[in-house]
């Protein structure tokens, strides 16, 4: 058996697969792991410019009556803020984790569709270009990021700001759709044997929700920035009151996207803190299923609370007791997670590191976020609170206590193994230090501004309100965040640079991708693993304690099938054992490819041509062709070379 | 091509095939919302035509029909090559992408009738808005599937390109195919039949 495997192994490494380098190999990268790291590292930077965004918010408000910016700058600040963060902050972000990490948990070559995720990536990056265009003509969108109907319509907004947010939109809602798709796919069907669905990582589960919440949600957008696009450019009356348009309609359509948009926001983040967790309490992970449905339930019931946005727009007393009901049913879903969480740490020897700081951070940030949220879910509350800078602690409680708090601690948790370098302790420490108390200081101070009246979206106000002393003290706890993002960036920048070499599994991690190298081969695993257990990497280091799925027993019905297999291989004594049978199997890599590329530079050229005069319809043609061409050549192009050679090769 | 050499996928379901599944999924939305939105433009129009005044219902009946029947033949097509008739192959892929055509050509007459005669158009009143939208996607997609089926009907000259082994890719040409027919009945129903119901 040890020889056969050794056999296996000097084969693979006689293959050439070492890493390609140059610009050239990033623009034509199909590799997961290599579109995970654009992601991210596109991400941090929308993540800054975003952040720029919000500090200059904040000095304008640090004082009465300021006139830092102006109030039409002031609206394309907090506008692009808003867009900024989701589409090009935290949700690339998570992108990054799905994209590097749920091919290794779950024993992947590479995900479904590689030149799809390509392209995914290509269309995100030109999208949040073309949404950012309007920043040079001094013309960025500055209407919300909610754009109610009818401000966007021509009469309201005769700029061009709405047309680069619903450009904008358009393309990066493409990106996302085509990402889900992949990962929709790679999770249900790419998983190693006896990997069964009950036994996926937590992380890979919220992924496959988020997938799921982001197919089914995204067309609504499309539809309603659709319709907003004709309204603007072919003078259609969707949202014209005067033609008997409905500006309401707008809002429902933004809200049937936007609040599932909340969960796709939010489940990345609480699926790397079930990983987090569990890791640094040496304890699996306190009622697996529990979580697992507690987040399917979440986005069930993350269709039908749309209407709490609404409220105060007058829809009756029925629709707003439904809707409050379904908000506050929510909290029992969330309010399972963070028991599991609290009873995952609950008598566990924890290891405070910094992704460990992070992950409990986000359960005590979420909680307030919480908490505030379920006040407002009562129409009646919501009236006294709708449009104040409660709503603006509220969210920032979820989005940046929450999903902002996870995904740092992704970063630092999954840093050694994308790197292969360690970050330094003591930085990431002050880093956390930093955040969590600038955080606090700039968003729980506007709890008490909201409650004393004062609304959102406000360019300036006048003394005496009793608003001045927070709204100070608020921006200057957005100078502690900064200083903290400056030491969480020193940090990255030496640990890539001069860090120590990161170890395989420095954290004794519990899943697949720690049984990789750091940073992980072009092909991940030489062997396609084989799983026995819910947390497969315990199970092998430690089988006296995880040897089995005994723990587990009344979920392991369905993975029967696949455990028989195991258990009568020789090999069966070790969760994570090669397939005997299976490393005779050549590793096949698909071939990169510059069409997902040409397709979305085709995709976007369309979109960003279709507005203003016939000169720029030019771009829109230009764009068709290349889209055209990009995907016939795609279609055509083989994903991997001619087997019947391959074949012949060896 | 990857198919060959793809590992068995967990479900035993191509990879693809399930991707299509999702895209159609989404797509349900996509049509779920514009028909919401349609139901609530319809009647709102401040000036005419108003639905009940303009369609013709016995001439989309027809054109109806004939999306349904090139959902049968579809079928055929599907059949053919899976069981490596190439000529039965081509005879009822062409067939399906005529008969697509049939109904594209029927909606361009319908929407130009309404143009000239009814001076209904994208912006005069927020029922045209609402109906050549919706309508003006569904076509879209139908376009769209007309020029899938066309260049699966090309490719099948080329050797190689579409074959038994490869049949998977016109299944999920396939499904699409029946997806468009299928949310033509639902906007068939909705638009026209109802249309004197609002």
């Amino acid at each position: 058996m040890a020889t056969q495997v050794a056999v296996g192994q000097a084969r693979v490494e006689a293959e050439p697969f070492a890493q390609p380098r140059g610009l050239w190999s990033w623009l034509t990268t199909i590799d997961h792991k290599r579109i995970g790291i654009l992601y991210g590292v596109t991400a941090l930077l929308f993540f800054f410019i975003g952040g720029i965004e919000a500090m200059l918010i904040r000095v304008q408000l640090a004082a009465p009556n300021n006139d830092f910016v102006s109030a039409d700058q002031f609206n394309q600040l907090f506008t692009m803020h808003a867009l900024t963060m989701i589409f090009l902050g935290v949700m690339p972000l998570s992108s990054a984790f799905f994209n590097f990490i749920i091919p290794l948990q779950i024993g992947a070559r590479d995900v479904a569709f590689p030149r799809l995720n390509a392209f995914s990536y290509w269309v995100f990056l030109l999208g949040a270009l073309l949404l950012n265009a309007g920043w040079f003509f001094g013309e960025a969108p500055n209407t919300g990021w909610f754009s109610y109907a009818n401000l966007t319509s021509p009469a309201y907004s005769p700029g061009h700001n709405v047309d680069y947010f619903v450009l904008g939109l358009q393309v990066l809602g493409i990106s996302s759709l085509a990402a889900a798709f992949n990962f929709l796919v790679t999770i249900i069907n790419m998983r190693a044997p006896g990997m069964s669905m009950m036994r996926l990582p937590v992380f890979t589960w919220m992924t496959l929700i988020t997938s799921i919440l982001i197919v089914l949600a995204f067309p609504a957008l499309t539809v309603g920035v659709t319709l907003l696009m004709f309204d603007r450019f072919f003078s259609t009356n969707f949202f014209i009151p005067a033609a008997g348009g409905s500006p309401l309609l707008w809002q429902h359509l933004f809200w049937v996207f936007g609040h599932p948009e909340v969960y796709i926001l939010i489940l990345p983040a609480f699926g790397i803190i079930s990983e987090i967790l569990p890791t640094f309490s040496r304890k699996p992970l306190f009622g697996y299923s529990a979580v697992v449905f507690a987040g399917a339930g979440i986005a069930v019931l993350g269709f039908g609370v749309w209407a709490h946005h609404m409220f105060t727009v007058g829809m009756g007393p029925v629709p707003n007791a439904v809707f409050s009901i379904a908000t506050m049913l929510i909290a029992l879903p969330t309010g399972v997670k963070i028991f599991n969480w609290i009873g995952t740490m609950y008598g566990g020897h924890l290891d405070f590191r910094t992704p460990m700081l992070f992950a409990v951070a986000l359960v005590g940030m979420f909680i307030i976020g919480g908490l505030s949220g379920v006040m407002h879910a009562s129409p009646p509350v919501d009236s006294q609170q709708q449009d104040s800078y409660f709503i603006v602690a509220h969210l920032h409680y979820v989005l940046f206590g929450g999903s902002i708090m996870g995904l740092f601690g992704g970063i630092y948790y999954w840093f050694p193994k994308i790197t292969g370098k360690m970050y330094k302790e003591a930085l990431g420490k002050l880093h956390f230090w930093l955040m969590l108390i600038g955080f606090n200081i700039t968003f729980f101070p506007m709890h008490w501004v909201g409650i004393e009246g004062m609304p959102r979206r406000i360019y300036t106000y006048n003394s005496g309100y009793g608003w001045d002393l927070w709204n100070l003290i608020s921006t200057i706890g957005v100078f502690v965040l900064a200083i903290g993002f400056v030491v969480f960036i020193v940090n990255m920048w030496l640990s890539v640079t001069l860090g120590e070499k990161a170890a395989d599994d420095p954290w004794d991690g519990a899943t697949l991708e720690w049984t990789t190298p750091s940073p992980p081969p072009l092909y991940n695993f030489k062997h396609t693993p084989r799983v026995t257990s819910r947390i497969p990497f315990w199970s092998q280091k430690y089988p006296e304690v995880y040897g089995d799925d005994d723990h587990f027993h009344h979920h392991a019905t369905d993975a029967a099938a696949d455990d028989h297999a195991a258990e009568h291989a020789p090999a069966s004594a070790h969760a994570v054992a090669h397939d005997e049978h299976a490393h005779e199997e050549a590793i096949h890599l698909p071939n990169p490819s510059y069409w997902p590329l040409v397709t979305a530079i085709g995709l976007t050229l369309v979109f960003a041509g279709f507005r203003w005069n016939y000169a720029y319809h030019a771009i829109t043609y230009i764009g068709v062709v290349t889209l055209v061409v990009g995907i016939y050549s795609w279609a055509l192009e083989p994903a991997m070379d001619d087997p019947a050679e391959h074949a012949e090769a060896h | 091509m990857a198919q060959h050499l793809a590992h068995p996928t967990s479900t035993g379901l191509d990879s693809r095939k399930l991707a299509m599944w999702a895209f159609l999924a989404s797509d349900c939305m996509f049509f779920g919302s514009l028909i919401a939105m349609y139901e609530v433009s319809k009647d709102r129009s401040v000036v005419g035509p108003f639905p009940h005044e303009v369609f013709n219902i016995p001439y989309t009946s027809v054109s109806a029909f004939v999306l349904l029947m090139s959902s049968l033949a579809m079928v055929l097509a599907l059949s053919g090559i899976q069981n490596a008739n190439m000529r039965r192959f081509r005879i009822w892929i062409a067939t399906t992408g005529l008969l697509g055509l049939v109904f594209l050509a029927g909606q361009v007459y319908e929407f130009t009738f309404f143009w000239r005669h009814e001076h209904m158009t994208l912006s005069h009143n927020l029922f045209g808005s609402s109906f050549f939208t919706l309508t003006g996607f569904h076509g879209t997609h139908v376009a769209i599937g007309v020029v899938w089926l066309f260049s699966l009907f090309l490719a099948s000259f080329k050797k190689g390109l579409v074959t038994q082994e490869k049949s998977l890719n016109v299944e999920i040409a396939g499904l699409y195919w029946h997806f468009v027919d299928i949310v033509w009945i639902v906007i068939f129903t909705v638009v026209y039949l109802l249309s004197g119901a609002g």
